[in-house]
């Protein structure tokens, strides 16, 4: 019989792997998991939830930056770019990662469109992060709250 | 401007010793590690004070390179003056970190005194090898100990440029010869070189971008600064 807590355990194993395939996490988020224990039970999720403020923060600056029409400091937008750079790159957040490397880019050769542009793929792509890893999350919970552990899953 | 990090760890007892502010006291546990972590990313912070915790250091963690002198207490013109007749400072190993694989700034670092190089972001595994030839019994013998340019000292190696007697000269780096641990000695051996790992941007001659920095002391056998080259760039 499949009980409660297997098919959650199933659910969340496909989900984490699902979520590496499709390059929105990488290595790192599997180094992060090591550090978590019993002592530090929501280490992860602490983590990103930093990141993700850290996202946020940093989209500002960059939207602000670019908002000075005719004057745009590219190479503040670029510092912050790279500040999220090494973020999204300390907790395994592949995606954002990636489009950072383009958005440097961008910032390096005073492309403005480009830039828009990436600034617009970035915050769509740290929220859908967000999301996702909110729903990994809450079915940690929900195995833990059905009686079950949580799988260690082999990417 | 550079977004480098770096590690330096201080045995409780050298902490003590040294006058190190913000120390509680507590029996001294001469195995004891002490990481003085610089990173202005909080992320990064929170992320290498976590894998150092785990590898067993104490860990203070600090969001420049100012606030590490100041943790240091050579945020002051009487320290800074009393620094050059101390060799406490010039023992503390240097660890820089940096999400830029360039060999020829990797090479810098290590030539100006840097003890390793760790390539963000930053494994368990980088930090448990960096752990493990800490706490080895290695003394740094006189011949060997690094010859450090006029007035600077090894904490400001990846530190942003300070005001004098700080200045990191840029011509250093040819005067500075690789420092040797030898891990065989076993007669009473000075204290272990205290480590510093610190994130913050890097003095001017090796800086104009982000310049990560680490160098590894040249272990037997190993050449950390070395496998780290080896590893494929991360993007």
């Amino acid at each position: 019989m499949d009980t409660l807590v297997s098919q959650l355990q199933r659910q969340f194993r496909d989900y984490t792997i699902s979520l590496y395939h499709q390059g929105f996490l990488d290595d790192q988020f599997t180094e992060l998991k090591k550090l978590q224990d019993e002592c530090s039970p929501d280490f992860v999720a602490e983590v990103v939830s930093l990141f993700f403020e850290d996202c946020e923060k940093l989209i500002g600056n960059m939207a602000r930056a670019l908002d000075q029409t005719g004057n745009v400091d590219f190479s503040l937008v670029g510092s912050s770019v790279h500040q999220l750079k090494g973020s999204s790159s300390s907790v395994g957040a592949k995606r954002v990662k990636g489009l950072c490397v383009t958005f440097k880019e961008c910032c390096d050769s005073q492309n403005f469109e480009g830039c828009v542009r990436c600034l617009q793929q970035v915050d769509i792509e740290y929220k859908s992060l967000k999301a996702k890893l909110q729903d990994l999350f809450s079915l940690e919970q929900q195995i833990v709250q059905a009686g079950g552990r949580i799988p260690q899953v082999d990417i | 401007m550079a977004r480098d990090g770096g590690v330096s760890c201080l045995r409780s007892s050298e902490m003590m010793r040294v006058g190190i502010g913000g120390m509680e006291s507590q029996p001294l546990d001469l195995d004891e590690v002490h990481v003085l972590a610089v990173d202005d990313s909080l992320v990064d912070r929170i992320v290498i004070e976590r894998l150092l915790r785990i590898t067993s250091c104490k860990v203070t963690a600090v969001d420049s390179g100012w606030r590490a002198l100041e943790f240091l207490g050579l945020d002051n013109e009487k320290a800074s003056a009393e620094l050059d007749e101390s060799s406490s400072f010039r023992q503390v190993p240097v660890v820089i970190m940096s999400s830029e694989n360039v060999l020829t700034r990797i090479d810098r670092c290590l030539e100006e005194g840097a003890e390793d190089f760790l390539l963000k972001p930053v494994k368990l595994a980088d930090v448990k090898r960096l752990r493990s030839y800490l706490t080895r019994d290695v003394k740094l013998s006189n011949a060997n100990k690094r010859k450090l340019p006029e007035d600077s000292v090894p904490v400001n190696t990846s530190l942003p440029p300070p005001p004098s007697p700080f200045t990191i000269s840029p011509d250093s780096s040819d005067s500075s010869p690789p420092m040797t641990i030898s891990p065989e000695s076993s007669d009473s051996s000075p204290p272990l070189s205290p480590l510093e790992i610190s994130s913050s941007p890097l003095s001017t001659p090796i800086d104009d971008e982000d310049d990560d920095v680490l160098t590894s002391s040249p272990a037997p056998e190993e050449s950390p600064a070395r496998r780290q080259k080896m590893r494929s760039p991360l993007d």
